[in-house]
């Protein structure tokens, strides 16, 4: 294997792994906030992915605009689904948010079959999605693939910075430390959680409208999307959007390398990168608590 | 006038009427492959499998607090493992189906080592992620025909009514033979440890239990049971597929019965399954709809009743089919009568 062969794979990997970090930076959000699971991450992904199909279709929408419509709409649909549901189902049982969650994906999974089939869709990014740009001869990267590669690398720094610079952020962090005295303090826990869940179904919102232009999706597609996210949580260690932006890297490039060697191999490689991670660094790779 | 001491009991009048009806269920169900319909023999097979697996998932979920996700994984061995041993390694297919439960716990004690690092909702998205690994590593066997699976060639030895009738009473053991052991096993000391933990985890550390132990023999447990709940099933419809056997559509019925039932008892699983079997039956045919309100009615009912169907008569009526506890009976003489 020649070196353009390799830096192609470590490239279109990194490039794959921003999208990966995309769906991931709510997930670790919310469990950093409230140590809440939701099982329905990922077909929030496809769920924001069909109404950019739709937009894109019935209106005639372009892609990018679409974003205009589904990332407030995202928000209001998180804030809503935390505020009207999950906050009921928060206590030290794992059992009541775990059953709901998953209620809400065979819920959001059947509903777009049942409007749209099974059929696989795209949105139509009026040609983005196929042009490139020529790095060195014979090495070229895609500009979609960096646009998302730079709205996740933005999207870690955002939620870094809102995290421990913001009174918002403070107050997220009071919550996660102790939520019972940060209700005596003044903090209002359930807004706060509704407004952590609002972020990050925002951020879903973004990268299903990426996912949709990048490839086909489907309404079954969520679950895998979910393990993706939760992976590159657990790769890049809790407690860190840094993190847990190069836990999504690690898992893309590791599945792009299983590709190369064969394409039934791909998502498994990844998935034992996974394993080998857990068993052997059981923090993550880049844990907060370790610097 | 005297009065009789208080007695401690377990046995209550419900407990006595359930074992009652179960032992003449169980005597009627022996006898049916001599005059039912091979169509209800195989529904009863169908049931027998979804039943395990609930009363598996509440030992684990419900009772163990490990909250799983990824049970497939071990209907995925139950049945591959039955493949294996009665097409590829001439073991007597009926055999295997309990064979193929003692590979599941084999392979889940390695398993539990790498999820066991995981707490909460992350061990439930863990033990996913292992159900997933498993069906790629599966569909890259070319000699299980890979992606699209195989037939259990096993039984073709075996008359029509042969097969079916031993399935069925396979089917049989299993569901009586395991409401019995999962009774005595809640009253042991085993599982009065794991209802402590089910009450709560740090009380029951405090009072000398071993959680992680416990918890990781309810995890061995509980995969041996999915592993003998999948290998029945395939038995029943003879061909297997690494999609149909890890896949994650098992685990919204496996949770829809045990929430529905009433989780953390004996009896929910049991109401979960006749019930999720019956709507399934009259409903199935709405696909999509049908599911939707699966979904919804998991919501209501863990926010709204999360004790469940049978939480809600226990509350209700006081009724205890299969008591677990025991407790005080003070026989007070009612006035007037006469005990000398």
């Amino acid at each position: 294997m020649d070196i353009l062969s390799v830096a192609d794979t470590l490239v279109q990997g990194i490039l794959l792994g921003s999208l990966y970090a995309l769906f991931a930076l709510g997930l670790s959000l919310m469990f950093g906030v409230m140590r809440l699971v939701n099982t329905a991450h990922g077909d929030l992904v496809i769920l924001a992915g069909f109404f950019g199909v739709f937009l894109n279709l019935v209106f005639g929408v372009s892609a990018f605009t679409t974003l205009i419509a589904v990332v407030p709409l995202a928000f209001a649909l998180g804030y809503g689904l935390q505020r009207g549901v999950l906050n009921r189902t928060l206590s030290r049982d794992p059992l009541p948010s775990l059953v709901v969650t998953f209620g809400l994906s065979i819920i959001i999974q059947n509903l777009l079959l049942q409007l749209f089939s099974a059929d696989t869709r795209s949105i139509s990014a009026g040609g983005l999605e196929s042009r490139s740009i020529e790095i060195v001869p014979q090495l070229s990267v895609g500009v979609l693939p960096v646009i998302v590669f730079i709205t996740a690398l933005l999207a870690s720094a955002g939620f870094q910075w809102l995290f421990s610079s913001t009174r918002i952020g403070r107050a997220f962090r009071a919550t996660s430390d102790d939520g019972e005295a940060a209700l005596l303090m003044g903090i209002n826990n359930e807004h706060l959680y509704a407004l952590a869940t609002g972020l990050a179904v925002a951020v879903l919102g973004v990268a299903g409208i990426f996912q949709g232009m990048r490839t086909t999706i489907s309404p079954t597609d969520g679950p895998a999307q979910l393990i993706y996210a939760f992976e590159s949580v657990i790769i890049g260690g809790m407690g860190s959007f840094w993190g847990t932006f190069l836990g999504g890297i690690i898992l893309g490039v590791a599945q792009a390398v299983g590709f190369r060697f064969d394409p039934g191999w791909g998502i498994l490689v990844g998935h034992l990168v996974f394993v080998a991670v857990l068993l052997i660094r059981p923090m993550g790779l880049f844990p907060r608590t370790s610097g | 006038m005297t009065s009789t001491p208080p007695t401690i009991e377990r046995e209550t009048r419900a407990s006595r009427v359930t074992r009652r009806s179960l032992q003449a269920l169980f005597l009627v169900s022996v006898s049916m492959p001599f005059w039912a319909e091979s169509s209800t023999l195989r529904e009863f097979s169908e049931f027998a499998c979804l039943f395990l697996m609930a009363q598996m998932w509440n030992l684990l979920g419900g009772y163990g607090g490990l909250v799983s996700i990824g049970q497939q994984a071990y209907v995925g061995i139950g049945a591959y493992a039955l493949i294996g041993l009665g097409n590829f390694a001439g073991v007597n297919p009926f055999l295997a189906v309990g064979l193929a439960g003692a590979c599941a716990a084999l392979v889940s004690i390695p398993i539990s080592q790498i999820v066991f690092r995981l707490q909460g909702g992350y061990f439930a998205i863990g033990t996913w992620a292992m159900a997933e690994i498993f069906r790629l590593l599966v569909a890259n066997v070319a000699a299980v025909g890979g992606g699209s699976g195989t037939s259990l060639t096993a039984v073709r030895g075996y008359s029509k009514w042969a097969r079916e009738s031993i399935t069925f009473w396979i089917a049989v053991a299993v569901v009586f033979g395991s409401l019995v052991m999962i009774h005595r096993l809640l009253q042991s000391r085993f599982g009065l440890a794991l209802t402590a933990i089910r009450d709560s985890e740090a009380a029951s550390e405090s009072q000398g239990i071993d959680v992680r132990r416990t918890k990781f023999l309810v995890y061995v447990l509980s995969a041996a049971g999915f592993g003998v709940a999948g290998a029945l099933y395939f038995l029943s419809i003879l061909r297997v597929s690494p999609d149909a056997a890890f896949g994650v559509q098992w685990s919204p019925v496996i949770i829809f019965m045990v929430i529905i039932g009433g989780v953390g008892t004996i009896e929910g699983p049991l109401i979960g399954a006749i019930l999720y079997f019956a709507l399934s039956k009259l409903l199935g045919d709405y696909g999509t709809w049908y599911l939707v309100g699966l979904g919804v009615l998991a919501v209501i009912v863990t926010i709204r009743f999360p004790g469940g169907l049978w939480g809600f008569v226990e509350q209700r009526f006081g009724l205890r089919c299969f008591p677990v506890e025991r407790r005080v009976v003070a026989r007070i003489p009612l006035s007037g009568e006469d005990h000398a």
